[in-house]
Parts: C-alpha cells; structure tokens; sequence
C-alpha cells in the first residue's frame, strides 16, 4: 500500500495505457480468433438446420393435401339390392366389384354434366380414382341401406398418379413407360379441373387415418401408427415414472454410500448408453418368447421402452435431487422431521421441475426410437383400424409412428415416400411440443432460494 | 443484555442439562472429537469457540444427531440430556431433534410463505388441533423470534423473500415453534450485518427466560456479550470451560489466552 502512494503522482509511466504491447494484441488476437470459430461454428450448426427443415417441409407438405374428385352417384337398386327388401345381410353380398359399374355411370353422367369432349371410355376414366373408391362406395352404402335408390354427392381419392400430377411429381413425360395412367387420362384430368369436379384440398385422413396397402398409397395415413406410439408412451409414463423416480430417490437420499450402490451408479450410466436395439432383442427374448405376450402389441413396445427410458430418468432425476440445497434438508431435519418428510415435502417438490424436464425428454427419445421396434414386430404393414378400447389399443398389433415412417420409405411408390416425408413433420411436431413443455414447466415451477 | 457480571452469579444456581461425557467423534479415519466432557446449564446461555476446524460445529451437531446424516460420521461416547443417553438404541432421532431445535449458519427458510415456514413443524409434530390453534402457535412463534411485527402483514408472502437478518429470526421463529427445550445455534450471524447481528443477539438473550442455548460462534465479542458460559475448542480438544467472564477475563490456559488475545486461530 505505501508503495503504490509513493509512486503515484507526476512520475512518468513505463508504459503507456493508450498503446497495446505486444503480449496484449497477441492475447487479444487470439481471442478474436476464438470468437470467430464459435460464430462459424454456430453458423455451420445452423446452416445444417434450415436445411434439414426446408427439406422435410418440401418434401414433406404435399402429404397433407390430397386430390379428390367429387361427383354424384346413383346409388341402384337393381344392382345393390334386388329383391328391394334392404336386407343388410344381403346387401353384405354385394362385392365392391359389384359398385363398379355405379362408378363407370357416375363418370359417364358427370362428362355430360359438364359438357366436358373425351374419347375415353368410362372403364379407363374410372381408373383415374384410387382403388379404394368402389369401398368407399360399399361402406357408405351398408351404414345407411336406406339411401339406395337416391343419387348421392361422393369425394373420391383419385389415384397416387393422379395425385402426384397435381403435386409436379408425375408428368406426361415421365409416364412414357407406365401402365398405371396414360397421357390421354392426364387430359381428361385436366378437364376435370377446368370443371371443378377434381381439386387438391387438405387431407384429414392422413393425420387420423389407417395405413394403405402398396396399391394404395393415396390412402395411407399416420393416424393408427400414432395411436400405436401414444399407448406406448401411456406404458412408459405410467412404469418409468413412478420406478425411476422411486430409485433416485433411494438412491440420492436413503442408500448408504458403499462399493454395492457405487456398482449401480456405475451399471445406470452404462445402461443409458446401450445401443436401443439391444433393448429390443432383450424385449423379444423376454417378454415375447418368454413371458409371451403378443407380438407387435404397443404393451411389449411399451415395456422395451420403459427399459430404455428407466436410466434417462433415473439420471435427471438424481441430478434434480442433488441441485436442492443440503440446507433444506437440514431445515426440515432441523424442526424435527423424518427422512422421508424430509424428502417428499421439500426436496421433492422443489427437484420437480428437474424430474419432470427428464421425464419428458425421456418420453420424447422413447417416441422418437424405431430399432427396438424392428424387433418386436411394431413394423411392416399393419392394417389395423383405430383401436376402441384401451386394452385393443395396448394388446392389438400396431406400429408406431418412426416405424410407420420407416415403412413407408422403403416402399417402392414414390408416393409414400412424401408420406413418409410428411410422417417426419408430424413426429417432429410431437417432439418439439414435448420439449417447448419440458421448457416451460421448468420456467414456470422452477424456485429461487 | 450485556451486563455479564450480574448473569455470571444466576449461573451456579441452575441445573444441568446437558451433559457429556468422554464424546469422541469420528469421520471416517480423522478424529474431530478428542474425549470432551462439558455440562450445559439449563436456561443459560453457552458458547462454543475456537478456530475454524476445531470441532465445535461437530460438537454441537452431536447434542441433536444432525451427525446421523452424515455416513461417515461415527459418535462414540455419552450425550446425555435431562438424564437420558441420547444415543441410547431406543431414542429416535426425530423425537430428539424436536426437543433439541437447531438454528443453521445461514438462513435457510424453506421456500414456502412465512406462515408455513413457522407451522410445518407443528404440523408434522401434531402440536396443534385446528386451525386457530396453528394460528397461535405461529403468531407466538414469530413474536419469540421477534419479528412479528415486520410481518405480521405478509404472512402468506415467500420466507425467501425477506433480507437475511429477517430470515435469520423467521429461522429462530421456526426452531422455537416445535417448542424446543434446548436450542443449537450454529454460527447463527456470520452471514447477518451489525444491525441484523444486534437484534438476533438481543433475541439470543430474550430466549434464555426458556431455553438452554448452545451458541457456536467465531466471534469472541459476540460470545462475552450473549453467552454466560464459554467453551474453548483447539484442534478438537475441549481446552477450558468455563464462566464466560472467566474465560475472557482469566484464561487459565495458555491457548485459550492465545485464541482471545489473537495469536492462534
């Protein structure tokens, strides 16, 4: 202190503050220079992501639209009923082959409607709808046998080729060698876009809908494969939740600290670090050929899941619990609290956040796995209709929605390769809605003290 | 308050209660706890000094098992308060710290509204039968701990949110309100201002009508002015007890004149 009073005044500095020696610009440039690789760093990270979302937007929305041709159809009576008795049974009888004609009349009435001059004949214009169309027809009739006889407005899936027409996939050109449409069908699907009988809409079936065989991508939706993936997730929450939470908690706050707890510490973080489809083939060996509960059921998914999800958990969680302060805890024992009291009404509530933010982000990694999957048969095409109850919807076989999204791409049709597209879009949205709730719980119940 | 002399001939008149008796304490190899024996009088007020190490924050968590917590920790020994071995098989450690309140280094009210902060013990304890009950056990707490009328307004606003002496005595308010017979003090204004320091001093000595107070602290001017015995501890030896206006007046032994004279420590 001395030494410095004696210093100061009109004594003349060795050096001067208003230059840089050569040490500091040498420091200063290296810390520029670290700067900027960060910033490239950022900016190659983020170049990376617009990327990834341009392309499964692109690629990805023509999944949500859908081109449908709308027209009416007289609904016979001589060739849906003939005995005119509306006899359920009887109708039942009638095959889809039996709707055709209706169809081939529908298309024959509508070209007169609107005035539209083709050389087809009405065989070759009905081709220009999906497969599903004479179904369609079929089931509308057997729910309501009473509208036989009357002509009713219909809303036909046109067919993939048609579709992808509409979306700039198919063109006349890259028809030339293709037996499903020909160029003389694209004119008189133009027509019927000059007529307003053929539009592009959006298609709810995709969200909600079942999966479609190879012949019909035009039908294929999400819907039941995200049934599938929610009553896995119902089986995750309601196992790994409560045993993961349960373990923490015994293993942070009551276990004794010896080598047998150090060896689980150690065995949980190498759990969380096995590759997913170990998991799967550990899943298929226990709970299929063992234990034999149903293959490809969202129970059996579920469970493998738990098992995956079980150290994602217990690690956030022990890590939620260690952030409270000891201080708590010593209050709580303080005033004469038991251990557990001690727990559940202080340490608990204030590691909530923290648990909760884990479980989620568990959640949204069991949603977002498809190896497990492959192995319990969650995969492949399911034709199964929404479940209605919930035991259907565990035990009924199912896929889940990456499988789902995986089937579809390897499919041959390129039309399922923009569902699996648009799938991607969906199981994104799942994802980042789980982990913008993840954020906002934290914000919300996360306390100072 | 700091008439010690006048408080130094109430002392040989009370009774013992607590008393210890060749306490060693281990943590795992080291040995923090070298055979201390002490009585502390009830309705009085008790200081443990000594450099920082020196166990006397050790001690103090033997007399409420604070030390159970600890794994490593090992008490070997008699701690025997109104007679009974606290460390006795059939004792259990929540009963004990209900009569033995402690008081923490530094505030750590729980992160609830003041008025729970001072009624989660007598809940968990069953003190009251209703809620008016609770209502006064809680009004009288906060008036012990001298601050009801700071806020006796805000009841239901977070304990956090007052300035570190308030939340000092709202921690006073809580210890006293599981109606504690001995209460711990630890350091209990290291981390509070003069002012803050001041009122929970002048608390300290309001408590005393009640209480047998143990109080470790660093500093010795804050020992002579609230306590009526001191105790020295030197590298975990209990060096000398004894009257406080003795130990700082007439140190009988040498590290203890070392200590309050400012060589060691």
């Amino acid at each position: 202190m001395t030494d410095t009073t004696q210093n100061t005044g009109a004594v003349t500095p060795i050096s001067s503050l208003h230059t840089l020696d050569a040490r500091t610009k040498r420091r200063n440039a290296a810390e520029n220079r670290f700067k900027l690789y960060g910033m490239i760093a950022i900016g190659i990270g983020l170049l990376m992501l617009v990327t990834l979302l341009t392309t499964i937007l692109s690629k990805g929305t023509g999944a949500f639209t859908q081109t449908f041709v709308t027209m009416e159809v007289e609904l016979l009576e001589s060739k849906l009923d003939k005995s005119g008795e509306r006899d359920l049974e009887k109708i039942k009888k009638v095959t889809t082959f039996g709707y055709a004609p209706l169809i081939k009349t529908a298309f024959e009435k509508t070209v007169e409607i609107h005035g539209i001059e083709t050389d087809l004949k009405s065989k070759t214009m009905a081709k220009i709808l999906s497969k599903s169309a004479a179904s369609q027809l079929r089931n509308y009739v057997i729910a309501n046998p009473d509208q036989i006889g009357q002509t009713i407005e219909f809303r036909f899936l046109a067919n993939s080729r048609v579709d992808g027409y509409m979306k700039g996939r198919v063109t006349r050109d890259s028809i030339a060698n293709d037996k499903n449409i020909t160029p003389a069908q694209l004119d008189f699907v133009d027509q019927l876009i000059e007529a307003g009988a053929l539009k592009k809409t959006f298609n709810i079936d995709f969200i909600i809908g079942a999966d479609a065989s190879d012949q019909r991508p035009e039908a294929a939706g999400i819907g039941v494969a995200m049934m599938g993936s929610l009553f896995m997730m119902l089986v995750v929450l309601a196992l790994a939740l409560p045993i993961g939470v349960a373990a923490s908690i015994y293993l942070e706050e009551f276990a004794p600290k010896n080598w047998i707890t150090d060896i689980i510490e150690v065995n949980i973080s190498n759990l969380a670090a096995v590759p997913s489809i170990v998991f799967g083939i550990l899943g298929l060996a226990v709970f299929i050929n063992y234990m034999h509960l149903p293959q490809s059921a969202p129970l059996v998914g579920g469970l493998v899941l738990t098992l995956m999800t079980l150290p994602t958990i217990i690690i956030s969680t022990r890590a939620a619990l260690k952030a409270v302060p000891p201080s708590i805890r010593d209050a709580a024992l303080g005033v004469g609290a038991s251990k557990m009291q001690a727990v559940f009404h202080h340490v608990l509530p204030l590691a909530a956040p923290g648990i909760l933010t884990g479980t989620i982000i568990g959640l949204a990694q069991a949603l977002g796995e498809t190896a497990p999957l492959l192995l319990i048969g969650m995969i492949g095409f399911i034709a199964s209709n929404m479940p209605e109850t919930v035991g259907e919807g565990l035990l009924s076989p199912n896929s889940a929605m990456p499988a789902q999204i995986y089937e579809w791409a390897k499919r041959a049709d390129p039309a399922f390769y923009e569902r699996a597209w648009g799938g991607i879009i969906i199981l994104l949205i799942f994802l980042i809605s789980m982990n913008t709730l993840a954020v906002l719980l934290r914000r919300r119940f996360e306390r100072r003290w | 308050m700091y008439d010690t002399e006048k408080l130094g001939t109430d002392v040989n008149q009370t009774e013992t209660k607590i008393s210890a008796r060749n306490v060693q304490v281990y943590y795992g190899d080291t040995h923090a706890i070298k055979d201390v024996n002490v009585d502390i009088d009830a309705k009085s007020v008790t200081a443990f000094i000594g450099p920082s190490g020196c166990g006397k924050s050790t001690f103090l968590r033997c007399i409420n098992r604070m030390n159970d917590t600890i794994d490593v920790c090992r008490v070997e020994g008699d701690i025997k308060i109104d007679g009974e071995d606290i460390y006795d098989k059939r004792v259990d450690p929540v009963q004990l710290r209900a009569k033995v309140g402690m008081v923490f280094q530094k505030p750590n009210p729980f992160p609830k509204s003041i008025y729970d902060n001072i009624a989660y013990g007598p809940r968990i304890h069953g003190l009251a039968k209703n809620k008016a009950d609770l209502d006064e056990i809680v009004e009288k707490s906060l008036r012990r701990g001298a601050i009801w009328n700071e806020v006796k307004d805000r009841l239901h606003a977070p304990g956090t949110g007052l300035s570190g002496g308030q939340q000092q005595r709202l921690c006073i308010a809580r210890a006293v309100a599981t109606e504690p017979e001995v209460l711990l003090m630890d350091e209990p204004c290291s981390a509070l201002d003069p002012i803050a320091t001041a009122q929970v001093e002048e608390l300290i000595d309001e408590l005393r009508d009640q209480y047998s107070v143990v109080i470790v602290t660093h500093s010795m001017q804050q020992a002579a002015r609230v306590s009526q015995k001191t105790a020295f501890f030197h590298l975990g030896n209990l060096v000398e007890y004894g009257d406080t206006s003795q130990i700082f007046t007439n140190p009988k032994d040498e590290r203890t004149e070392s200590y309050i004279t400012g060589r060691i420590g």
